[in-house]
């Protein structure tokens, strides 16, 4: 039986236009909407295939204020079992503060008799993009991290965990307990089906006080890089635009 | 001045394997930070590595032969390019290419000696405080942040910076040492690992020129002349997130937020509509070229060359125009 827990973050929805708030400190997600991170919706997808396997549950935990219950109530909708949130404000948790403050919860919990023998975040938020978060938690819990996880199995006791980038695959066989960070690809979300819409609903979900003052990011501020001034030369329509297109393409060094 | 201590990974070209073009990159930005510039290389030094090194400044090169170290495990490479800093004494950073084991290794680093550590930096805003720019939301914007409480560690974004060569070549000399790994730093190893057909390692990230496609590609079965022009240019395919969503093409293949940010010097967008999570992964090619159906695409609008037109046609005729190579 292995217990997961899944760290998630609400963050703005960054598949629109970026919009900044008018003090240039945060991205303004009030157009645009929040969403989980596409890496940590496949960290959930893991995390409940791996508890469906092994007879486990289940814990998502997120640090954020009230609205981001929304992120937790769809994790609960694909399959987690209940729900913790740190009650603070994100934006002023920088990457160790928030390894801490998983870590804080994992010891509590473990104290109460609660062990999660895997822990899984993102590979990197996407709105920070620290790539730092878990494995600065792997170190305050001790525990071996593996980072970049596309697919993951846990059999008796230790986990097999993929990861492919540029240059091929790499596997890792790490014993239990540990940490891993998901990026996506390896896996499909599922969509809620409405029985688990309504489990959401019902699902505890406890809200617990962070365990220290936050150090904070260092962020000082935001811009949005101005889109580059282009003007399109349109080359041709269809197949007779080929020897154009091969003309620039020689130009530009590229066509040899 | 300070030290500056630089993790480089190489990248192989036929037998002969150089400093990655990340590497280099990140050696040129380290080279503002401090002096000396160290390496730790991140694999076997070879006479190819050893010269790229010298042409980018590196006064000596640390070359860790340890049996641990033959599987990548990015606690134990942490260990060595820990050793390294303290071998180098006073350092003003440490710092890698913004690539998976670079952000890796020096998370590593940063998590075992409580340091601040910002990923895939753009430009430096001041030394004193350290302060620097990064990408953030995948690409789509810049933070700039201050780092402090101890040696600042920073990955540098790919293409955020142009491989210079220092005007004056360092020693890079190579000075084997030993690291002092332990049992715990190899508990999350590779223990098997597959390298991609065709040995090229160069990947997406380096390619000069990228043949891109997304949806327009119509299926698994659409990437045919894609894969050809890749290769009769030279170049690398990447791919928009529905294609990887959809499961045509491996997730390594993407480019954008959730995939690779890239910066060739011609980028081929077809059949990519050109939303913002593709925008931010390549909108700092050098040349942008569209082929899409839609004139009034995003992708169309905001290229610098554009062809309309359907993808499965227009490429089979250019690479009938080019002929063989």
């Amino acid at each position: 039986m292995t217990d997961v827990l899944v760290c998630v973050k609400r963050v703005p929805d960054a598949s629109g236009e970026v919009v900044l708030t008018p003090d240039g400190s945060r991205v303004d997600g009030r157009y645009a909407g929040y969403t989980m991170s596409a890496h940590e919706e496949c960290a959930v997808e893991i995390g409940v295939k791996v508890a469906e396997a092994t007879g486990g549950a289940v814990t998502v935990l997120t640090l954020g204020d009230e609205d981001s219950v929304e992120q937790l109530r769809a994790a609960l909708s694909v399959g987690a079992a209940e729900a913790v949130r740190v009650d603070a404000d994100a934006d002023a948790y920088g990457p160790a503060d928030v390894a801490r403050e998983i870590a804080a919860v994992v010891t509590t919990r473990a104290g109460a008799g609660k062990d999660y023998d895997l822990v899984l975040l993102g590979n990197d938020a996407a709105d920070t993009g620290d790539f730092q978060v878990g494995i600065r938690l792997a170190y305050a819990l001790d525990r071996p991290v593996v980072t970049g996880v596309q697919r993951l199995e846990v059999s008796e006791g230790t986990a097999t965990m993929q990861v492919d980038n540029p240059e091929g695959t790499e596997i890792y066989e790490v014993a239990l307990p540990a940490v891993a960070t998901v990026l996506e690809g390896g896996v499909s979300p599922r969509y809620p089906s409405i029985t688990g819409k309504i489990k959401a609903k019902k699902a505890p979900l406890e809200t617990v006080e962070p365990s220290a003052a936050p150090a904070g990011s260092g962020r000082q501020a935001l811009r949005v890089p101005p889109p580059p001034p282009t003007q399109v030369e349109i080359l041709g329509e269809g197949p007779a635009a080929a020897p154009r297109l091969v003309e620039v393409l020689t130009q530009l060094g590229a066509g040899r | 001045m300070s030290a500056v201590v630089v993790l480089i990974e190489i990248e192989h070209d036929g037998d002969a394997s150089r400093v990655s073009l990340v590497s280099r990159e990140a050696l040129t930005f380290a080279r503002g930070l401090g002096d000396p510039v160290y390496a730790l290389v991140l694999g076997p030094t070879s006479p190819g590595v050893v010269e790229d090194c010298r042409e980018q400044g590196v006064a000596a090169i640390f070359e860790c032969p340890d049996e641990e170290l033959s599987a990548y495990s990015g606690a134990a490479w942490a260990v060595a390019l820990g050793a390294v800093v303290d071998a180098a004494g006073d350092v003003a950073a440490v710092v890698a290419g913004g690539t998976a084991h670079g952000n890796e290794v020096l998370a590593h680093l940063a998590a075992r000696r409580d340091l601040p550590m910002a990923a895939n930096v753009v430009g430096l805003v001041g030394s004193e405080p350290f302060e620097v720019e990064r990408q953030v939301v995948g690409g789509s914007a810049i933070e700039r942040t201050l780092l402090a409480g101890g040696t600042p560690v920073v990955s540098v974004a790919g293409h955020a910076v142009d491989p210079e060569p220092a005007p004056t070549p360092g020693g890079a000399a190579v000075l084997p040492f030993s690291a002092p790994i332990e049992e715990k730093d190899l508990r999350a190893r590779v223990v098997r690992s597959q390298t991609r057909d065709g040995g090229d390692t160069s990947g997406l990230t380096s390619a000069r020129i990228i043949v891109g496609a997304g949806r327009g590609a119509g299926g698994p079965d659409g990437f045919e002349s894609v894969d050809a022009l890749a290769a009769r240019l030279g170049g690398a395919v990447g791919v928009s997130r529905v294609v990887t969503s959809l499961g045509w093409r491996p997730h390594h293949e993407q480019v954008g937020q959730t995939g690779s940010r890239v910066s060739p010097d011609v980028y081929i967008a077809c059949g990519i509509s050109g939303s913002i999570q593709h925008w931010a992964g390549m909108s700092s090619s050098k040349t942008i070229i569209a082929v899409n159906t839609d004139a009034e695409a995003p992708m169309v609008t905001k290229a610098n060359y554009a062809v309309v037109g359907d993808m499965h046609e227009v490429l089979p005729a250019v690479l009938e125009q080019l002929g063989p190579r």
